[in-house]
């Protein structure tokens, strides 16, 4: 069982990878709802024994959220934004990769140092840490607004694994309340995503720093 | 009656191994929907080459022409320190997997110094692609197979696949799955087969290994050829080692299955051939350091456990 569970965690760093490395935005919306998906289904996994039914619950819960509600809004935000249909990284996907890799050393270090209880699953708190700075990497290396949403997603995700690390069933206010924050950031950032596009025939956040007046005449609106 | 088997082994390798690339195109001809050519085509090949006198350029030294015969010998060196069937073969010994990747590192050279020994601007691009790819595909390689002696706890080759067992597989399952996959994406590149190289064409701005072997001819193109299919069975026979877990005790049954599962592996090959087109020449490089990635993350892993 646990065997399982380590290949699910191997998965989710195979997914940090994957989306270092892709460059078209409907891939990447789709690798975020896989990875969503799989953390989903981790803590079914990751206890010992039948899991309780709340447990059970609480997983199709985040597994509908995650796997279909939110690529569903992300999508329709990329084609109602016009936008090109590539995520315009900053940095070339081989440093993504290196940076990704290089983080993931890093947080396995990290992870041996940290005062935690010793998690039942290896890897669990390296590869946590490592899906939170992917998170970053998308936000920070990337020119789009839905890629900063998609970044964001990706470090919920992180703190989600990283929660199942502490304890494999979390208190279910703070979840819910956690998963609600996220549908409705996801939903206000889609809504965002639209205006921006709308008013600025873009939603490159390099140009964003200078949301002034003047900038209207060049953009003919 | 134990001396024996493994020259037994060592006969069936140097025997079998064009038979794969003969496995491949049938597989390619099944899913395009063409006959093939025949399964035992490179024999054939290699025989007309044989017979042929070679011609040589008037540029070329003996450089050129020490290319081809180092190659294939490092190839039959490095098949000779292989495990066969998770059995020893009869050059094993400690660290030997550190002479296995200085073999391949030789015949590379070989091959490269006999291309630019021609002159040739074009042989000359092919050298220098080969040596690019070489830089990224190397590093994967050597890192899984060191997170492999990690894993086993042995240094020889033969020792790492003797204790890979299926027990083994339950309990480092991740770090196992990663590296095979690692090794499998540095056998496409290696051996320039579709994902990084198309071994079907000559269209001159998109081949890499093909180019640097153009101005060879006769016996040493069936040196090549020869060497090549030795290459194939090298890094098919560490695939075939990795999934093929199960030692039972019967050498026989162990070295049918084993070659069962090497025709698997290039009927597997074949498939990939059939359904991805070939990478942009510039994309190869994110292909090799996928592995490296999948490397490095099978030696943390295991580094952690």
């Amino acid at each position: 069982m646990h065997t399982f569970a380590e290949l699910i965690i191997v998965l989710v760093i195979l997914l940090d990878l994957a989306l270092a490395v892709t460059g078209a935005l409907s891939t990447c919306i789709r690798l975020v709802a896989l990875q969503g998906v799989v953390a989903g289904l981790l803590p079914l996994l990751a206890g010992a024994g039948a899991p309780h039914t709340r447990a059970v619950l609480f997983a199709v819960v985040i597994i509908t959220l995650k796997g279909a509600v939110f690529p569903r809004l992300l999508m329709r935000a990329r084609d109602k934004s016009g936008a090109r249909k590539d995520v315009e990284p900053l940095i070339s996907y081989p440093a993504s990769i290196l940076l990704c890799l290089g983080a993931f050393i890093a947080s396995s270090w990290l992870g041996s140092r940290l005062p935690l209880p010793q998690a039942e699953v290896a890897w669990i708190v390296p590869a946590s840490l490592a899906t939170i700075f992917t998170g970053f990497l998308l936000i920070t290396t990337r020119s789009k607004a839905i890629t900063q949403v998609l970044g964001y997603l990706v470090i919920e995700n992180g703190i989600y694994i990283f929660g199942l690390a502490l304890f494999v069933e979390q208190p279910m206010m703070v979840e819910l309340a956690i998963l609600l924050d996220v549908f409705v950031a996801v939903f206000v950032m889609g809504i965002a995503i639209f205006h921006i596009s709308r008013e600025f025939d873009h939603i490159d956040t390099a140009e964003l720093s200078e949301l002034n007046d003047w900038r209207r005449g060049e953009y003919g609106k | 009656m134990e001396i024996i088997k493994p020259l037994l082994q060592y006969l069936a390798v140097m025997l079998l191994a064009p038979l794969l690339l003969g496995v491949i195109n049938r597989v390619k001809a099944l899913f395009a929907g063409r006959c093939g050519q025949p399964l035992l085509q490179l024999y054939f090949e290699l025989y007309k080459l044989f017979m042929k006198t070679p011609v040589y350029s008037r540029t070329t030294t003996w450089v050129f022409k020490a290319g081809p015969v180092i190659g294939v010998s490092a190839m039959v060196t490095a098949l000779a320190i292989l495990p066969f069937a998770g059995r020893p073969s009869f050059l094993a010994f400690d660290g030997d997997f550190i002479f296995l990747i200085y073999l391949l590192g030789l015949a590379r050279f070989a091959t490269v110094l006999a291309a630019l020994d021609t002159g040739s601007a074009f042989e000359g691009m092919g050298a220098s692609r080969e040596m690019q790819f070489a830089v990224f595909a190397e590093p994967a390689f050597f890192l899984g197979l060191a997170a492999l002696a990690r894993v086993t706890g042995h240094s020889s080759l033969a020792a790492m696949f003797g204790v890979l067992t299926g027990d083994l597989w339950r309990t480092a399952a991740p770090v196992l799955a990663l590296l095979t996959a690692s090794f499998f994406i540095v056998l496409l590149a290696e051996n320039s087969r579709v994902p990084a190289d198309d071994p079907n064409t000559h269209l001159e701005l998109t081949m890499i290994h093909e180019v640097m072997v153009l101005d060879h001819s006769g016996p040493e193109l069936a040196y090549i050829l020869y060497g090549a299919a030795l290459k194939f069975w090298l890094f098919g026979s560490l695939i075939a080692c990795m999934v093929l877990p199960r030692h039972s005790g019967s050498w026989a049954l162990d070295s049918g299955l084993f070659i069962l599962v090497m025709f698997a592996v290039a009927a597997a090959v074949g498939v990939v051939e059939s359904v991805i087109a070939r990478l942009r020449l510039i994309k190869v490089p994110y292909l090799l350091i996928t592995a490296f990635a999948f490397s490095a993350l099978a030696m943390i892993f295991q580094m952690g456990r």
